[in-house]
């Protein structure tokens, strides 16, 4: 019984079929990434902002995350070329006497870390049940979307504040510090694995009507090794795309979170938490505690969307 | 067809009680009710009695059936907070949700399809470019900061909108309350619905954009070409029409999302709807609240995709024919 | 006969709106909701100050929170105390047409104290009401009581007839399966009724023309709106949709004094913000000093009360707009704060005194913080973080929402805290409340030090403390109380911070009088 809800992705990621994956490689994409000038700037942006973040202790005049460093003294200064500002702190400092520069370093470093591995989990949590559902079929398949559909009711702050309580009621006395990026990773992973399980389940159900899925049975395949060696080479197309999307998704959804009150610690804050915490100032004139943030996530996220979509233009061959 | 519907029917109730087992298992966790419900020097015996008397000592398994059987009668209990019936609670904010909900949608519909279309025709166009760019702010900043950027912009320095609330509202058959029919409830609306729908108008307008260009590659396009058509008319008539099913699936199943997305935008313009309700009952471990907006979200996706199920049976012939196997 | 009502029905309309020309309504929104009308649900500062301007106690509190007659004209303290007389104000009605008569301060006194209601400790369990006459009231106490009527401004007389009636005899109870009539509707005698209630989301109090007392406002009507998220409150305020908030994030507060139409009214709060840590267990829930607790150690105490730049909180988290304090209660509570002064800021000392207590490299410690509860309070953790970093102490911090916080920290949860943040304002606007709720040793079945969440605990204090509550005479009262302070002070019990400020926005065209004790009361309000 064929779930047509599946088809949702479709239309954003393109349809098509194919080893798509291996025509990325094709010098054709190469020369069309170069051909737009856009797509260039946005991955030369999102190249450096990995950089920056990989190698945050190494640029950042400060270490934001070492308590013993920031002075309450230093606390809402304006940027360097503002009237009141220090030549210490390129873009100010926030209402605890943070470098701004330095914790967008390091706080880029913990987003991309939680969004990152938090899409990661959930893709790979979404394709491997996708692709069960969608080969096995039958009972299997219901219930594995109905598990879906239980799972897109609870909102993404229920299930921190769930696993937040659990790893919370399990590791007692360890510090939030410790737990709160696994906590935001599982919670991310478990609030985003639907759309990439519907979207493989699609595929697969094309896919295994074809003649090479029917010929690999006859040969004997076990099911597990025609599912990963030759069906899903030619489903995970798609997922990439998703993947890049969800990037810049995951880290809002990481900041909403800080907003709510159950994100990342503000002592180690990310992206999100600083910008949560300079929402708060918005009002009172420091602009520049949830400006500086929020421009570099939106530059961030921005980019890795116009990469995704050139991804998506590259990989549908209808369109080249 | 009928052991379809009838199948996916007890999928459902198994679906709803899941949510509701899980919702019990999680609630322990957001923290404690009765710390909520009484002032900070309450002798800790009156804490005890309270605690006892809500039944919270009783195993979670308890708990959960308790409300079960209640909710099977319709009855979600009293909030905590408010000493209500939580029903009554949710019918008084369901109205301004939905409302809120619907505009968003229509809003991301309609401003999400034009700019999609647009940028597909006038692909390499300046102003196809700027949309495309424009519309991922949508999805480049939390929804929070969008929400309190524009309230401070139309409400503080421009003072053209209101900042927060439903405006004058009208009561319709006894129940309904509605801000579409007062102009203080209509301009209360803009902002929270531009906020909430941005995210869906993204989607939607790179949706179209996508199935557009497919669409006009297709040979009946190029055939409706050679025919000597009217662009205009191949372009809406027969492009437009095609790409629209998918769209139209799709905002039906992000219906369900904007409603469960609304809890921030409804926060941060104090928009009195089922979201707030819902957070507020976060904050104070309101369970009886909490029970029962997860178990109404959760009916509104299983029916949703109940009929999107449906429908595409009913839509595509080779399905249809499937479902009957 | 028909159309001749219709043509008074005219008149009278234009009779009364010639009366009142406009309307006055003063918009007011607030963080926190009004959850139920029932005035002995819940006892907390803002529910109370909401029902207070439709019910009314024995007593009231002015502008000073000075207490002067309420419902009672005035009363005699008699036999030491241990009798007390009511002479009840005459011609009251409730809002329903009834007298108030002393068969509703007897109700009310057996329905306040019955299960369910949160005010138990207004009236002592043993005390015996007898009505004398319609308008007196004697009370007999079981132990002498010098500030019985202390609270009794927020001991609502409730009509007898009326919750008899509407079968709301009986305090509404948490744990009810059906609303209760006094949650959704209410029959006070005070100088405004509820015109309607929409919990959570909008209350209209419409002005008691019939009111005994004098007015002192020149509304005909208040429409409450609860606004939880900040920035909305504060737009809400500048674009002069609302006229009153309360409170005004500290930050905002320069944004709201430039603006064209709203100013921020501060002033001293009565709440104290003090960090506590656990004092009792042998070793700590969270630390990495295994077998002893260092906080057992009174230097360390002492170095942590050094270590803290209060001034610092003040400047900068604070925005100024604080009083740091040396003391556990707000110096308007007591006469003689002026005589303690807090240890000096004095890190390098603070180190030393780490090191002969055994800790040269300091040691690590959880602490537990609201992020939802009191003025900045994350922040304020934040920066205690820091300073405590510098004598080497690493803090672990858990900064939480209010909800899981208190599961966790209160008794309830187990006092499973290390290390605390916390805000106390004693209910009786009293030190013996300081004393005896969080300085008190914890004991099994005891309310003393139930909220003594570090279980700071010297017999000498809790001795103190029970002559504090009989003794009659304000100095020798005082002076008890001093000695106690002097104890605690001595020993590091907390570490005090501050009290907070108040800060509400008023629209330019209110006047408001404000109340230290952050209890909004627009009976006080004029609007232009």
């Amino acid at each position: 019984m064929p779930h047509p809800t599946s088809e949702e992705g479709k239309g954003l990621v393109g349809g098509g079929h194919g080893g798509r994956v291996a025509r990325l490689i094709d010098s054709d994409i190469l020369l069309s990434l170069r051909a737009s000038g856009l797509t260039m700037v946005a991955a030369v942006i999102v190249v450096a902002m990995f950089l920056g973040a990989a190698f945050a202790p190494l640029i950042a005049p400060f270490d934001p995350f070492d308590p013993a460093k920031i002075f309450l003294s230093d606390a809402s200064i304006p940027p360097r070329w503002q009237e009141g500002g220090d030549p210490r702190f390129l873009f100010g400092t926030d209402d605890q006497g943070r470098d701004l520069y330095s914790a967008i370093l390091y706080g880029l470093r913990v987003s991309l870390v939680v969004g990152g591995l938090g899409v990661l989990l959930a893709a790979a949590i979404g394709i491997t049940l996708g692709l069960v559902a969608g080969y096995l079929g039958g009972r299997v398949d219901a219930i594995i979307m109905r598990i879906a559909d239980v799972q897109l009711t609870f909102p993404a702050i229920l299930i921190a504040l769930l696993i937040d309580g659990v790893v919370q009621a399990l590791l007692r006395g360890h510090a939030r510090e410790e737990t709160a990026v696994p906590v935001l990773v599982i919670s991310i992973g478990l609030s985003f694995w639907v759309q990439y399980a519907r979207t493989i389940r699609g595929s697969t159900l094309v896919e295994k009507s074809k003649d090479y899925v029917a010929a690999a049975r006859l040969v004997g395949l076990p099911a597990p090794v025609i599912m990963i060696r030759h069906v899903l080479p030619n489903v995970i197309g798609p997922v990439l795309v998703i993947l890049t999307i969800n990037l810049g998704l995951a880290i809002i959804t990481e900041a909403t979170l800080s907003f709510l009150g159950v994100g990342l610690p503000p002592t180690q804050p990310s992206l999100g938490t600083l910008i949560s915490i300079g929402n708060k100032y918005l009002f009172s004139g420091d602009w520049w505690i949830v400006a500086f943030p929020g421009a570099t996530l939106a530059i961030l996220v921005l980019a890795v969307n116009l990469l995704g979509d050139w991804l998506r233009d590259a990989l549908n061959p209808k369109l080249r | 067809m009928l052991a379809f519907v009838i199948r996916r029917f007890l999928q459902s109730v198994v679906v709803m009680l899941a949510v509701g087992l899980i919702a019990f298992a999680m609630f322990r966790f957001v923290g404690d009710p009765v710390n909520q419900m009484v002032g900070v020097d309450t002798p800790q015996a009156e804490v005890e009695r309270l605690r006892a008397a809500l039944g919270l000592n009783d195993p979670m398994l308890v708990q959960f059936g308790r409300f079960i059987l209640n909710a099977a009668q319709l009855d979600f209990g009293i909030s905590y907070q408010f000493r209500q019936p939580v029903t009554r609670l949710l019918a008084e904010r369901a109205p301004a949700t939905l409302e809120l909900a619907f505009t968003a949608a229509g809003f991301a519909l309609v401003v999400g399809v034009l700019m999609g279309v647009y940028s597909a025709l006038r692909r390499d166009s300046v102003l196809a470019r700027v949309f495309q760019a424009v519309s991922l702010v949508g999805v480049s900043l939390p929804t929070f900061l969008i929400g309190i950027l524009l309230i401070y912009l139309f409400a503080v320095q421009l003072g053209w909108l209101p900042s927060n609330g439903r405006g004058e509202t009208v009561t319709l058959g006894g129940w309904w309350t509605t801000g579409l029919l007062t102009r203080s409830g209509l301009r209360a609306l803009i902002l929270p619905a531009i906020t909430l729908g941005l995210f869906q108008m993204t989607l939607i307008m790179r949706l179209v954009r996508a199935e557009m260009l497919e669409v006009m590659r297709t040979d009946y396009i190029k055939f409706a070409r050679a025919r000597g058509l009217r662009t205009r008319v191949i372009h809406f008539g027969h492009a437009l029409k095609n790409t629209l099913v998918p769209v139209i699936t799709i905002a039906g199943l992000q219906l369900g999302s904007i409603i469960a997305f609304a809890i921030i935008t409804e926060t941060v313009f104090n928009w009195p709807g089922m979201g707030l309700l819902f957070l507020k009952a976060v904050h104070n471990v309101d369970i009886p609240i909490m029970a029962a907006y997860l178990m109404l979200i959760g009916f509104l996706f299983v029916t949703i995709n109940l009929i999107v199920d449906l429908a595409y049976g009913l839509v595509d012939p080779r399905l249809r024919i499937a479902l009957r196997s | 006969m028909s159309i001749r009502r219709h043509w008074l029905a005219a008149l009278a309309a234009f009779a009364l709106s010639g009366v009142s020309a406009e309307a006055v309504t003063l918009r007011y929104a607030n963080q926190g909701d009004l959850k139920s009308l029932d005035p002995y649900t819940l006892n907390e500062t803002t529910a109370n100050a909401h029902l207070g301007h439709v019910y009314e106690g024995l007593t009231s509190r002015g502008k000073d929170l000075r207490i002067g007659p309420g419902l009672a004209e005035r009363w005699e303290v008699l036999d030491g105390a241990k009798r007390w007389v009511f002479h009840l104000r005459k011609g009251v009605k409730f809002h329903n047409g009834e007298d108030f008569t002393a068969d509703d301060v007897i109700f009310s006194a057996d329905r306040v104290r019955a299960t369910g209601s949160n005010f138990q400790t207004r009236v002592p369990k043993g005390a015996k009401f007898t009505k004398i006459d319609d308008h007196t009231v004697e009370v007999l106490l079981e132990s002498p009581n010098p500030i019985l009527n202390a609270q009794w401004d927020t001991w609502y007389i409730m009509s007898k007839k009326w919750a008899e009636a509407n079968n709301a005899a009986a305090p509404t109870p948490a744990s009810a399966t059906t609303p209760s009539h006094a949650s959704l509707n209410t029959n006070g005698t005070g100088p405004f009724r509820i015109e309607s209630h929409q919990p959570g989301v909008k209350t209209v109090f419409k002005v008691n023309p019939a009111w005994w007392g004098k007015k002192e406002h020149n509304l005909d009507e208040i429409i409450f709106t609860p606004i939880p998220n900040d920035a909305t409150r504060v737009a809400a305020l500048l674009s002069g949709e609302v006229d009153v908030i309360e409170p005004v994030p500290v930050q905002d507060i320069p944004r709201v004094n430039s603006s064209a139409n709203a100013k921020v009214l501060a002033g001293p709060e009565l709440r104290t913000i003090f960090l506590g840590y656990d004092q009792t267990r042998d070793e700590l829930l969270e630390s990495n000093v295994k077998g002893k607790n260092p906080f057992k150690d009174v230097r360390v105490r002492q170095a942590f009360n050094m270590a803290i730049d209060k001034a610092a909180i003040q400047r900068s988290v604070m925005r100024g707009l604080s009083t740091p304090s040396a003391l556990m209660i707000a110096p308007s509570l007591f006469t003689h704060s002026k005589d303690f002064a807090s240890p000096k800021f004095d890190p390098e000392g603070a180190k030393k005194l780490l090191a002969e207590a055994g800790y040269p490299n300091g040691f690590e410690v959880g602490m537990d913080c609201p992020n939802d509860r009191y003025v900045n309070d994350g922040p304020i953790c934040q920066s205690i973080v820091g300073m405590l970093a510098r004598i080497g102490v690493k803090v672990n911090l858990n900064a939480q929402p209010k909800a899981q916080y208190f599961a966790k920290v209160l008794k309830a949860g187990g006092y499973k805290t290390s290390f605390y943040l916390l805000g106390w304002t004693p209910g009786t606007f009293d030190s013996h409340n300081v004393l005896h709720d969080i300085h008190g040793c914890r004991a099994e079945g005891s309310p003393r030090g139930e909220s003594n969440l570090g279980g700071y605990c010297n017999k000498e204090v809790d001795a103190l403390t029970d002559r504090i509550l009989v003794e009659a005479d304000p100095a020798k009262r005082d002076a008890l109380i001093k000695q106690a302070f002097e104890i605690t002070t001595k020993e590091f019990a907390y570490v005090p911070l501050h009290q907070q400020a108040l800060s509400w926005g008023v629209n330019l065209n209110v006047t408001l009088s404000q109340r230290a004790d952050n209890s909004v009361l627009l009976y006080w309000a004029t609007k232009k």
